[in-house]
């Protein structure tokens, strides 16, 4: 028997106006059908920081992810304002394509095409009109390193994508998103699939790209959100209870649910 | 009676059914090829048919075979791919959806020989086309199309999503991920089936014997203007199939060898159609290593 925690008690934190955000929700609901799967979400989020999204399965963690580049669009109904440089991102008539070529997306299991490694680069790039083959080879060098694929793949960038391990090819995931050049890079489980080494080198790899990308990432494995995040936010049952910096949270959460849920003795 | 001893039996009884299921393909194979291919030589592979007996070659009936199938085939691979896309990528889950579903099982449940009577009635003699290459073509592409349709949507479908959610995560639109992501993903599937489907196509019989006529006028392989009424691309000519010549030989084939005769094609026509599955398995996995650059 699930333990019953009132919803009203959150801790939420806000920013200042001298802090520069990335990307804003205000009040964003969700509904699958007549499930109303995620409730009045307000969540601001730092540029260049780790935001870690933590909480238990059908918490609606990844479901608020989803929505934040409209992923979730053909499949539920996303009410409230996305704040994006200045824009409500959430309006029917903005260009999802756009939106999404800002802000990127890895996935929880890697989703490499099947197409050779290098094409697996530069499809959307080519997609979008870049077709100079001196920029394509050199978007292709640095977004490989910047996903710390580049040494292991250099000589093989026309072997299958799907011949990858695991790992890489989530890391290969990763530098097709950052190829597009986004400003946002959203994970969803990036490393549920994958072994424990090369998980560490996916959380290396994102620890180096928050100096160029604000990275908002759904994880399971709260070590991992205590490892590599700055802010943690908390989720349960639809709701977000805590939203507070990450040492804060795991040293001294603020309402009782997230110590629950942080110390185990959840439900 | 021990699980073990159980299994054991299950087994066997599985074995024999398969056993059971190859031993008659194989003995229909046989019996056909054995009793066809000693009558099978060049000339009859070339030659042409008496048109009052029927005795001679085959030329002209392989050959407007071929040529039919490649019509079919260039009528109904277009229309099929927009239908089978359409399924599997727009269609929402609604009762228009079911009843487009509905429409092509009944299409592909429709007997042959209604969809050749069909193809009379309209194209023959309402739109006065005659027996021809092209009512054939057209009544064969009725056929064709359920099963090919069906065969590219579930081709697309088997693509998995996390393919489509890639793409859209990158800013492409729903057509480019589905054109440069999703189908060549499918294609090894779709052209596994269209080359499947050519292989019923060249067998059926009875769609064509009232469209595309049981007549095969000599024609002047010389002659390759599609325009000129004695070239063998004229759409408008009739033209008899080799299935629908074998159907013929063994009702009305008035030659004293008649029944050698449509063994031998019969097994002319068999090696044809496992060629095409043959092809099918073997372009299959070809385009699968190409498209995904897997060694």
């Amino acid at each position: 028997m699930l333990k019953q925690y009132s919803f009203d008690k959150t801790a939420v934190q806000t920013f200042d106006a001298q802090t520069s955000l990335a990307l804003k929700t205000e009040d964003l609901q969700v509904f699958y059908g007549t499930n109303h799967a995620m409730h009045d979400a307000n969540l601001a989020f730092p540029k260049n920081q780790i935001t870690a999204l933590i909480g238990a399965s059908g918490s609606g963690k990844s479901t608020y992810l989803r929505s934040l580049n409209r992923m979730n669009d053909t499949i539920a109904t996303v009410t409230g304002k996305i704040w994006y440089h200045g824009v409500d991102i959430n309006e029917p008539n903005v260009n999802i394509y756009e939106i999404r070529r800002h802000i990127g997306m890895v996935f929880q299991r890697p989703n490499p095409f099947a197409k050779s490694i290098r094409e697996n680069i530069t499809y959307a790039l080519r997609a979008n009109g870049v077709k100079n083959k001196a920029e394509l080879s050199e978007r292709i060098e640095k977004s490989l390193r910047g996903a710390a694929l580049w040494d292991e793949v250099k000589d093989s960038l026309d072997k299958s994508a799907l011949s990858l391990s695991g790992g890489q090819q989530q890391r290969l995931c990763i530098a097709r998103s950052i190829a597009m050049a986004p400003d946002v890079l959203l994970l969803d489980e990036p490393c549920s699939a994958l072994d424990p080494i090369s998980t560490v080198k996916v959380e290396e790899t994102l620890l180096e790209l928050q100096k160029q990308y604000t990275i908002i990432i759904v994880t399971h494995n709260m070590q991992q959100a205590a490892r590599i995040s700055s802010q943690c936010a908390f989720f349960h049952l639809g709701h977000v209870m805590e939203y507070t910096p990450t040492g804060t949270m795991f040293s001294n959460p603020q309402i009782p649910v997230t110590q629950d849920y942080i110390s185990g003795s959840f439900g | 009676m021990n699980a073990k001893r159980k299994d054991m039996i299950a087994t066997v009884i599985i074995d024999l059914i398969v056993a059971i299921v190859v031993g008659i393909l194989f003995f229909l194979l046989a019996y056909i090829l054995i009793k066809g291919l000693p009558h099978v030589s060049w000339s009859f592979l070339t030659g042409a048919t008496d048109s009052f007996d029927g005795s001679g070659g085959i030329g002209v009936q392989l050959f407007n075979s071929f040529y039919l199938l490649v019509l079919t085939m260039l009528i109904s691979i277009p229309i099929s791919l927009g239908a089978g896309i359409y399924l599997a990528e727009y269609a929402k889950d609604n009762w228009r959806t079911s009843l487009i579903r509905s429409a092509i099982e009944v299409l592909s449940s429709l007997p042959s020989v209604v969809v050749g009577l069909f193809g009379f009635l309209l194209f023959v003699v309402k739109f006065k086309i005659g027996f021809s290459v092209i009512s054939g073509a057209i009544a064969l592409t009725f056929f064709n199309l359920p099963l090919l349709t069906r065969n590219i949507e579930e081709s697309l479908s088997a693509v998995p999503r996390s393919q489509r959610e890639a793409g859209f995560s990158l800013g492409l639109s729903k057509w480019k991920t589905e054109v440069g992501i999703i189908l060549p993903v499918a294609l090894p599937g779709i052209v596994t089936g269209v080359v499947l489907s050519a292989g019923r196509v060249f067998g059926e019989a009875a769609a064509l014997i009232y469209t595309a006529g049981q007549s095969a006028p000599v024609t002047n392989f010389a002659d390759w203007n599609p325009m000129d009424a004695a070239s063998p691309l004229n759409p408008f000519r009739p033209a008899e199939t080799l299935a629908v010549h074998i159907w013929k030989m063994n009702t009305e084939g008035l030659a004293s060898n008649a029944a050698a005769l449509s063994a031998a094609a019969s097994a002319v026509l068999i090696i044809a159609v496992l060629l095409f599955n043959l092809g099918a398995r073997v372009l299959g996995s070809y385009l699968y290593r190409r498209v995904t650059a897997s060694k």
